[in-house]
C-alpha cells in the first residue's frame, strides 16, 4: 500500500489533488486506510484531522472497508417512479446483502445514493463508480450473476452500461454542432474585446440557474488586479432530474471545451477547470482523449492558434456530494477540501480558486458562448423572451413517453412541453428539480423563463396515479442528506423538516404539526448559510400552498400523538427486565387515563 | 382563593435545577403567591394534578413513568410548558442516546466495575427505560419552551408575570442570550 500511495503522490504532489488521491486509492482498496491517511498526511503535508473530514464529508469515500464490487442504486424521484423500491430488494435478496451492508465475505456491498443523472433511462445505479441503466430484474440477474463470478468490470457486457443521449428535440444550439477551433478562429478573427461584445449582445444569462449576465461577469473578472485568473466549468449537475451535461459532454464536449478557452481568452486565464461529477466517471477518458486531440491540434496548451494563448484544462473528478454544484463549494472541493460553501461576498470573480478572480458557469452556457462566438450576439439574441434571450436545454423525464433532452427558446409554455414529450393525465411539474417549485394542473400556461419559471432544465412529470407527499418526501430526505453540516439552520433544521414530513406521512401528525412544519421551513429557508438550505423547504413550501388538504387530510383528529413507537421504545428494556405486565407498556394514543 | 391561577411544576428527567433557579425570583415569590396557588409541585408535595392553567415540566422524557407524569399534566394544565434544554432537547440525559440502551443496563447492573450480585433490577414497582430521552415535545404538544440551562429567574418571572396578566408572553433578547 505504501507504495502505492507514494506513486500516486508523486504524480500529484499537492493538496489541491487530495480528492482526485483519495478517489484513486478508495478505487484500489475500497475504502481509505488509516495507514494511507498518515501517510497522505505527511507527504501532502495536511493534518490527518483535515483528511478525515474531507473523508467523511464525501459519499464516495470510505473509512470502513465496502465491497470489492461496490454496487450503488440511484434514490431519485424518477428511480422510484420507475420500480426503483422493488428492485432494491430484488438486488437484497439476489446477492444476499442488506442494503448499507457489505456481504460478509467482503465481494459486495449495496447502498443508496443521490440521484445518479440517468434519469430518463432509469432505474439507473452506479458499479464501482459505473453508471448502471435500465436496470430490471434479468439485468439484476446477469449482474449478481457476474459479481458473484468475481468477473472483472471490463469483462462485463457493455450494454449494462449502455448510456444514451436521447436528445428528442434540438434548437439554436443543439441542431449545430461546431467545427473543432471554429470558434477560437472566430475570435482570432474579431478581436476579443468584440468578442465580448458579441456576448453581452446576445444576453447570454448563466444556465445553472441563478441567470447571471455571462458578458457582465467575464468583464468583472477581466478587470480584476490579480492577473493569475481561472475558469471553472462546472459540471457537477446533482439537481435530481438534471442530466442534459452529461449529453452536452457526451457529444458537444469539443465546443464545451472551446467555450472555456474562449472565456480564458477574454479574460487572461491560463488554467481551467471541469468539475466533473463523480457519477459522470464513464465520460472521463473520453473528455481526457478530447484535451489530448485538442492539445495536438493547436487549440490548448502553448501557443494557441499560433496566438500566443496560453491555456490548459483540467479534468477534477467529485465524489458524490450535492453541494459541490454551488460554486464556491465546488471550488473549495477543487483546492482539495470539504465542499463547504464559503460567505460570498467576495464572488468567485474577485476570489475563486487559491484566492484568484475565477469564472464558474455552466456546462450549457460555455456551450452557449461558443456558438456566440462563431454566430454572433444577435443571432442568439432573436430568440427567447425579453429578459432570457435564447434557448435552455431540458432534462425531461417521469411520467412522459419521450423522456429526453429537449431544446427550446426561452418563453415555451408547460403545455408545450408536455404535449412535445407525450405525457397523457398530468397532475403537475416539478420545475427546476427539488430545489425548484412544484407546478399544479391549473398552471401550465405558464412560461420557462427567468420572468416566470426560471430553471436549471429539470423537468420531471407526474400523471394523477402519482402521490405528491411520495414525492416531498423523497425530496425532504435527499436535502436531509445532502445538508454540508456547516450551518445550524440546515444541518439540523433539514434533518427536522425530515422528521416532521415522515409523521405526517405515516400518519402520525395531529392538529399542530402542519402549523409547525410549515414554521420550521420559514426557519430554514429564512437563516440558512447557502443556496441548499434556502431552498431545502421548497418541496414543502410549494406543495402546501397548492395542496393543503392533502396534508391536513393525513392528520387525525386528535390534539396529538408521537411520532415515534412509543411501546416499541420500551423493547429492549422489556425484554432484559424480562417483563411483559401492563405496567411494561404504553398507548400510543392516551385513553384518557384517570387516576 | 377559588379565581388564584393554579400552577404545577414537575422534573422529569432533570436534576431540579430548573426548580432551584425558579426559587432565585427571591421575594417576588411573595408577589406571585397573592395571585398564585400551586398545585402538584415538589414545593407543594401534592402527588397528583387537578385542573391547572399553568404546568411547568423540567426535564426529557427517559422512561415510562415520565410519560405517564407528562399525560398526566397535559390532561389537567390548560397551558404547558418546557422549561429548559433537558425538557426542550432531552439535554445532559439524552446523552445516553448514542449509546444502546442494552449496553447501559449491562454497564449499570451486570459487568461494571465493583457490580456485585449483577442481575438486571426487575419488579412492577420499576419504570422501564426509553430506548433513548425524548424531548417532551415529542411525546405530548407543548404550548411554550422556556430555553437555558437552567432558564433564569428572571425569565420564570417574565413569563409568568406576562401570562398572569394576560399578556403573549415574549422573553427579550438580553433573557435569551448566553454568551
Amino acid at each position: 500500500m505504501r507504495q502505492f500511495v507514494q506513486g500516486i503522490v508523486e504524480n500529484n504532489h499537492q493538496a489541491t489533488h487530495l480528492l482526485q488521491i483519495l478517489r484513486q486509492i478508495q478505487s484500489r482498496f475500497h475504502y481509505i486506510p488509516e495507514e494511507a491517511i498518515e501517510q497522505l498526511s505527511g507527504l501532502l503535508n495536511i493534518p490527518r484531522t483535515q483528511i478525515i473530514s474531507v473523508i467523511e464529508f464525501y459519499s464516495f469515500f470510505h473509512l470502513t472497508r465496502r465491497g470489492r464490487y461496490e454496487l450503488l442504486i440511484s434514490d431519485s424521484i424518477t428511480d422510484h417512479m420507475l420500480g426503483k423500491k422493488d428492485l432494491l430488494g430484488y438486488l437484497e435478496n439476489k446477492l444476499a446483502v442488506a442494503v448499507g451492508e457489505v456481504r460478509p465475505d467482503g465481494v459486495v456491498s449495496l447502498d443508496n445514493t443521490s440521484c445518479t443523472g440517468m434519469c430518463d433511462q432509469g432505474p439507473a445505479g452506479l458499479v464501482n463508480g459505473y453508471a448502471l441503466t435500465h436496470l430490471d430484474h434479468s439485468s439484476i440477474d446477469k449482474i449478481a450473476e457476474l459479481i458473484n463470478q468475481q468477473k472483472p468490470l471490463s469483462e462485463w457486457p457493455s450494454e449494462l452500461f449502455q448510456v444514451d443521449d436521447n436528445i428528442h428535440k434540438s434548437g439554436l444550439l443543439l441542431n449545430q454542432q461546431l467545427e473543432q477551433g471554429a470558434a477560437l478562429k472566430a475570435v482570432l478573427t474579431r478581436g476579443i474585446k468584440e468578442t465580448l461584445t458579441e456576448i453581452d449582445k446576445s444576453g447570454l444569462r448563466g444556465r445553472g440557474g441563478a441567470g447571471f449576465k455571462t458578458a457582465m461577469k467575464w468583464q468583472f473578472c477581466s478587470e480584476e488586479q490579480q492577473t493569475e485568473r481561472y475558469v471553472v466549468c462546472n459540471a457537477d449537475e446533482g439537481e435530481p432530474g438534471t442530466f442534459k451535461d452529461r449529453v452536452l459532454l457526451n457529444t458537444y464536449a469539443d465546443q464545451v471545451f472551446e467555450g472555456m478557452t474562449v472565456c480564458a481568452a477574454i479574460i487572461g486565464a491560463k488554467q481551467g477547470f471541469l468539475y466533473l461529477r463523480g457519477e459522470y466517471l464513464h465520460l472521463h477518458d473520453k473528455l481526457q482523449n478530447i484535451l489530448e486531440q485538442r492539445r495536438r491540434n493547436g487549440l490548448l496548451g502553448t501557443n494557441i492558434l499560433d496566438a500566443g494563448w496560453n491555456f490548459d484544462i483540467e479534468i477534477c473528478l467529485g465524489a458524490g456530494a450535492y453541494i459541490c454544484g454551488e460554486e464556491s463549494a465546488l471550488i473549495e472541493s477543487l483546492e482539495g477540501k470539504a465542499g463547504i460553501p464559503r460567505n460570498r461576498p467576495p464572488y468567485p470573480v474577485t476570489q475563486g480558486y487559491l484566492g484568484k478572480p475565477t469564472v464558474v458557469n455552466n456546462v450549457e452556457t460555455f456551450l452557449a458562448a461558443a456558438s456566440i462566438a462563431v454566430n454572433g450576439g444577435d443571432w442568439f439574441a432573436s430568440i427567447g423572451t425579453e429578459k432570457s434571450k435564447g434557448t435552455k436545454i431540458l432534462s425531461i423525464s417521469g411520467d412522459c413517453a419521450r423522456p429526453g433532452i429537449y431544446e427550446y427558446p426561452f418563453g415555451v409554455t408547460v403545455q408545450t412541453i408536455l404535449h412535445d414529450c407525450g405525457a397523457d393525465d398530468v397532475l403537475g411539474v416539478q420545475v427546476g428539480g427539488p430545489s425548484g417549485s412544484f407546478i399544479s394542473d391549473q398552471e401550465f400556461e405558464r412560461k420557462l423563463a427567468f420572468e416566470d419559471l426560471a430553471t436549471g432544465g429539470s423537468f420531471i412529470i407526474f400523471n394523477t396515479s402519482r402521490n405528491i407527499l411520495d414525492m416531498v418526501h423523497n425530496f425532504t430526505h435527499f436535502f436531509a442528506h445532502e445538508s454540508c453540516g456547516f450551518c445550524t439552520p440546515c444541518r439540523v433544521g433539514t434533518s427536522l423538516l425530515q422528521k416532521q414530513m415522515d409523521k405526517i406521512v405515516e400518519g402520525h401528525g395531529s392538529a399542530g404539526d402542519v402549523v409547525a412544519l410549515e414554521e420550521l421551513c420559514q426557519l430554514v429557508k429564512n437563516y440558512s448559510h447557502c443556496g441548499l438550505g434556502q431552498t431545502a423547504a421548497n418541496p414543502i413550501l410549494t406543495t402546501l400552498e397548492r395542496y393543503p388538504d392533502l396534508y391536513q387530510n393525513r392528520l387525525k383528529e386528535i390534539s396529538y400523538e408521537p411520532g415515534f413507537d412509543l411501546d416499541g421504545a420500551l423493547e429492549t428494556a422489556r425484554r432484559m427486565a424480562n417483563r411483559d405486565d401492563a405496567g411494561a407498556h404504553l398507548a400510543q394514543i392516551e385513553v384518557n387515563e384517570h387516576e | 382563593m377559588a379565581n388564584k391561577i393554579r400552577v404545577a411544576t414537575t422534573s422529569l428527567a432533570g436534576c431540579f435545577g430548573c426548580h432551584m433557579s425558579f426559587l432565585d425570583i427571591d421575594e417576588r415569590m411573595l408577589q406571585l403567591v397573592e395571585v398564585v396557588e400551586f398545585d402538584r409541585s415538589p414545593l407543594t408535595d401534592i402527588e397528583h394534578c387537578t385542573h391547572c392553567d399553568i404546568g411547568l415540566i423540567e426535564g426529557g422524557v427517559c422512561n415510562s413513568e415520565n410519560v405517564h407524569v407528562l399525560r398526566e399534566f397535559r390532561n389537567n394544565c390548560k397551558i404547558l410548558v418546557a422549561v429548559g434544554a433537558c425538557a426542550i432537547n432531552g439535554g445532559l440525559p439524552a446523552m445516553r442516546n448514542h449509546i444502546p440502551l442494552e449496553e447501559c443496563l449491562n454497564e449499570a447492573y451486570l459487568d461494571g466495575i465493583g457490580v456485585e450480585n449483577p442481575q438486571i433490577p426487575s419488579d412492577i414497582e420499576l419504570p422501564l427505560l426509553l430506548n433513548q430521552v425524548y424531548p417532551i415535545h415529542e411525546v405530548v404538544k407543548i404550548d411554550y419552551f422556556l430555553p437555558g440551562c437552567p432558564p433564569s429567574a428572571d425569565v420564570f418571572w417574565k413569563f409568568l408575570t406576562d401570562l398572569i396578566e394576560g399578556r403573549e408572553p415574549s422573553l427579550p433578547y438580553e433573557l435569551v442570550h448566553y454568551d
